[in-house]
């Protein structure tokens, strides 16, 4: 039954043994408790390994306990007690390396994804007599960073990655630089050569605090083990407040190995680090009568509604004044897809009903966004009937971009807990006209081949009926994670999402091969919602190692592979932008099949739409981490699409064939 | 294949929508900005790599130590219309080491920076290169037998007039320490940074 519908891989002789876990998970026979230490439980079995598992499958009673321990013991941090040296029965003198492991219990990061290497072994030799602490073992450092930022998206939480000096280091760098275009918090933590051997070119010394510099919130290089301490707090607390982002720690191997007697502090001092939270009570009387004056408001929510935890919020605004709400890619679950006032995804890939709001719009009411080039194309074109009101913790991003008319320098949920008050509340009937508009476009846009048609290319797998199947099966209610391209648009478009932090996408730095290890870092943080991975052959096959990690560690990520043998954003670009010149879009892959059993990961194929929903169901039965792959069409495109250089109102839209049967 | 869309309902239907104009107006002139940091390692580096990265070329920086041990200042100049400087000073904010940053460019300040230049000058010209100093309140720091070095302080258009006036003569060398700046009267840009 499991992969009756396998059309070309053969071979199934690991069945048996699959099911047989199945039935015994479902039965709750064979959960991992604390008691008996770590389960082993054989999830993905066919290599006679076993392999231990931390982590129960969603949704089990284990996994709801993980969860809620976790969130009071985040909650909970000021009061947490940890435990000294002497209290663990440990003779031996505290070093650097225990303050590193006191400072992550201290600030709640629990969880740390990381790789070991010369420099870092004086923490991994501690590591073990923190056993609060549960280091994953990713596969190559790039792994490790986007592993904690997916983490710190889907929680909310600072993500912690680890590496060793030089080449572990420069791995990090691009995660780390991803982290910082999308303000997620993060503590990238390194390694470094002996202080005497800094700058003499030693074996794996690279200057990485001067690499970092440009892509972090801030870093440090700590050579003195008494500063630790010091330097995580500040380091954690940057991470997480006002605008978030990365900050890099480097870590020299005698401050790991050095005694360390400094107290952790209690109090920071941080002058040059104020965040305004409160937006200016003029500002926001100023942006409550730019509400009152307009006729066509639109309400644009980026990341930063979600970061700030402000959805309610925006819900209350929206209705209050009966403002349509639009999102950008990471403001994706700033506001439930089914809510009336909710419109959709604007910018480059949006909908165009979407995009033709704001082109039409006279007040944007711009939140926690920053008016990057994929949303608003040309500037000058940029909603020119609009008047605009800027919601931003970061004062850099106001004006940057766009000129705008209202700035408020604050943290959205503060902002609109102010301005709601002051806000007029507005019926529907008055906007009635306004909204039937909006809905009449979104109609049209609706309409259009792409959405949901599933079978209409000659009897090809599409791959938004792909996504939108997925996230029916889920309920909307899986954290999906995408990789970067076709797959990411897809996602975004057609999966439907409700819940906020459910839809995490590499969205500023625009990284291929983020969406397995990103989706391994959402599922260890929020256990107890399910996990997808939606990735290109082209993504996956960057960072397709991670799959290893996800058996080791027992991290039930489902990866749905959209395969269509191409880099399908390059080839989209190349067939519309440079006239068809396909050059180096054309990809080979593995049988992807075969490549993840050979991980021991349970693989499935669906080639045809009627598979697809029997191979999501085959895939969630896993208790485990799960492979399908979905051959789709090879030439699909995504539309519309706003061509470089141009604007909001120029959109490519797809030509509609009428469906062969 | 493009197909675009009708103009949007509230416009005119005679008339293209207006342009949205672009942050600032484009009127360029020149900036000095203070910069109050915290005396730290890598600071300079953390300045200097933000204003390359964000395509601000800083035309002159000085950077000392103040009467605070763990403060320091810098002095920048640079090129800009006013959006584009400020949003270099938003950008200088971010930085976690920096504690103030101010545009002093249309404030009552005092300014001056201190240029080296050696200039050719024997028996025949050397009495006609000390009177340009003169008249620039320069003073000679050094002679030589085919050359002496004029020390010059004044604003940055002041060094400029009379570095034009010397190079007839020819300059064999100089250097410009970057215009630093202090406001008139009794306020002070550290005053809001004291510890």
């Amino acid at each position: 039954m499991r992969r009756g519908f396998f059309s070309v891989y053969g071979g199934s002789k690991n069945d048996d043994h699959h099911r047989d876990t199945d039935s015994d998970e479902r039965k709750g026979g064979k959960v991992a408790t604390k008691d008996d230490g770590p389960g082993r439980s054989p999830t993905a079995a066919g290599i006679g390994r076993e392999r231990i598992n931390h982590m129960p499958g969603a949704g089990t009673e284990r996994a709801a306990a993980i969860s809620a321990g976790r969130h009071e013991m985040l909650t909970d941090t000021r009061r947490l007690q940890i435990k000294s040296l002497a209290e663990r029965g440990l003779k031996r003198p505290r070093i650097g390396a225990d303050a590193v492991c006191e400072a992550l219990l201290r600030q709640g990061a629990d969880v740390m994804f990381g790789f070991p290497g010369g420099v870092l072994l004086p923490l991994y030799d501690v590591l073990g007599d923190y056993p609060e602490l549960r280091h994953i073992l990713v596969r190559h450092e790039q792994g490790a960073a986007h592993a904690a930022d997916g983490f710190a998206r889907a929680t909310g939480k600072v993500g912690v990655c680890l590496a060793t000096s030089g080449p572990g280091a420069t791995n990090l760098v691009t995660g780390i630089g991803n982290a910082m275009l999308d303000s997620v918090p993060m503590v990238a933590i390194t390694g470094n050569v002996v202080s005497s051997l800094l700058g003499k070119d030693a074996f794996q010394e690279i200057d990485i605090t001067g690499i970092t510099l440009p892509c972090t919130k801030h870093n440090y290089l700590v050579r003195d083990p008494n500063e630790i301490p010091r330097v995580l707090a500040e380091a954690f607390h940057i991470a997480a407040t006002g605008r978030p982002g990365p900050v890099h720690v480097d870590l020299t191997k005698d401050a790991l190995m050095g005694p360390c007697t400094a107290e952790h502090p209690e109090t920071l001092d941080l002058p040059g680090f104020k965040p305004n939270f409160d937006g200016h009570p003029r500002q926001i009387k100023l942006a409550a009568q730019e509400i009152a004056r307009a006729k066509r408001p639109l309400i644009l929510a980026g990341h930063g509604v979600l970061i700030s935890d402000a959805t309610e919020e925006l819900r209350e605004l929206a209705e209050k004044a009966q403002i349509p709400v639009a999102h950008t890619l990471l403001g994706i679950g700033a506001i439930d897809e089914t809510n009336p006032l909710s419109l959709g995804w604007v910018g480059m890939h949006g909908w165009k009903h979407v995009n033709k709001a704001v082109q039409s719009a006279d007040l944007l009411i711009a939140l926690g966004m920053r008016f990057d080039d994929r949303v608003t194309g040309h500037v000058p074109t940029f909603a020119p009937y609009a008047r605009i009101v800027h919601v931003d913790i970061d004062p850099a991003e106001i004006g940057k971009n766009v000129a705008v008319e209202v700035p408020i320098v604050g943290d959205v949920k503060r902002v609109l807990q102010a301005l709601i008050p002051q806000v007029e509340p507005v019926s529907q009937e008055t906007r009635k006209a306004y909204l039937d508009e909006l809905a009449e476009w979104r109609g049209e846009s609706e309409k259009m081949p792409w959405h949901g048609s599933g079978a209409w290319r000659n009897g090809q797998l599409s791959a938004d009926y792909v996504v939108e199947r997925i996230g029916n099966a889920t309920g909307h209610d899986a954290t999906i994670v995408a990789d970067v391209g076709q797959n990411q648009m897809w996602a975004a478009r057609y999966a439907g999402f409700k819940r906020p932090k459910s839809h995490i996408s590499s969205g500023g730095l625009g990284t291929m091969g983020y969406g397995l290890p990103a989706a391994m870092g959402a599922a260890v943080g929020l256990p107890e919602k399910e996990t997808w991975a939606i990735v290109g052959d082209g993504g996956l096959q960057m960072t397709s190692q991670e799959m290893m990690t996800l058996v080791q560690d027992g991290i039930p990520v489902k990866i749905a592979l959209l395969n269509n043998h191409k880099l399908g954003m390059i080839r989209q670009w190349q067939e519309l932008v440079y006239a068809g010149n396909y050059h180096s879009s054309n990809l080979l892959g593995p049988d992807w099949c075969k490549l993840s059993e050979a991980y021991g990961i349970p693989g499935f194929q669906a080639t045809t739409p009627a598979q697809v929903d029997e191979a999501i169901a085959a895939a969630r039965a896993v208790n485990g981490p799960a492979l399908i792959e979905f051959v789709i069409a090879a030439e699909q495109n995504v539309f519309p699409m706003m061509p470089a250089g141009k604007g909001l109102s120029d959109l490519l839209e797809e030509q509609f064939e009428e469906p062969k049967q | 294949m493009s197909t675009s869309d009708p103009a949007p309902r509230t416009a005119p239907a005679h008339t293209a929508p207006p342009a949205r104009p672009m942050p600032g107006d484009g009127r360029t002139h020149r900036h000095v900005l203070v910069a109050i940091v915290l005396n730290r390692p890598g600071v300079l580096n953390r300045v200097a790599s933000l204003m390359r990265a964000r395509n601000f070329n800083i035309e002159t920086l000085a950077v000392s130590h103040t009467d605070q041990p763990e403060v320091s200042r810098m002095t920048l100049t640079l090129h800009g219309d006013d959006v584009a400087v400020e949003q270099a000073a938003k950008q200088l904010y971010r930085l976690i080491d920096v504690l103030k940053v101010q545009d002093v460019t249309s404030d009552p300040i005092v300014e001056h920076e201190i240029a080296l230049i050696k200039v050719h000058a024997n028996d025949r010209n050397r009495g006609e290169v000390l009177t340009i100093a003169d008249m620039y309140k320069a003073k000679v720091v050094d002679l030589a037998a085919d050359s002496l070095i004029v020390e010059a302080t004044g604003t940055e258009t002041e060094v400029d007039a009379l570095i034009a006036l010397l190079r007839g003569f020819g300059i064999k060398e100089l250097v410009r320490s970057g215009t630093v700046v202090m406001s008139r009267g009794t306020g002070s840009i550290e005053e809001a940074v004291k510890r």
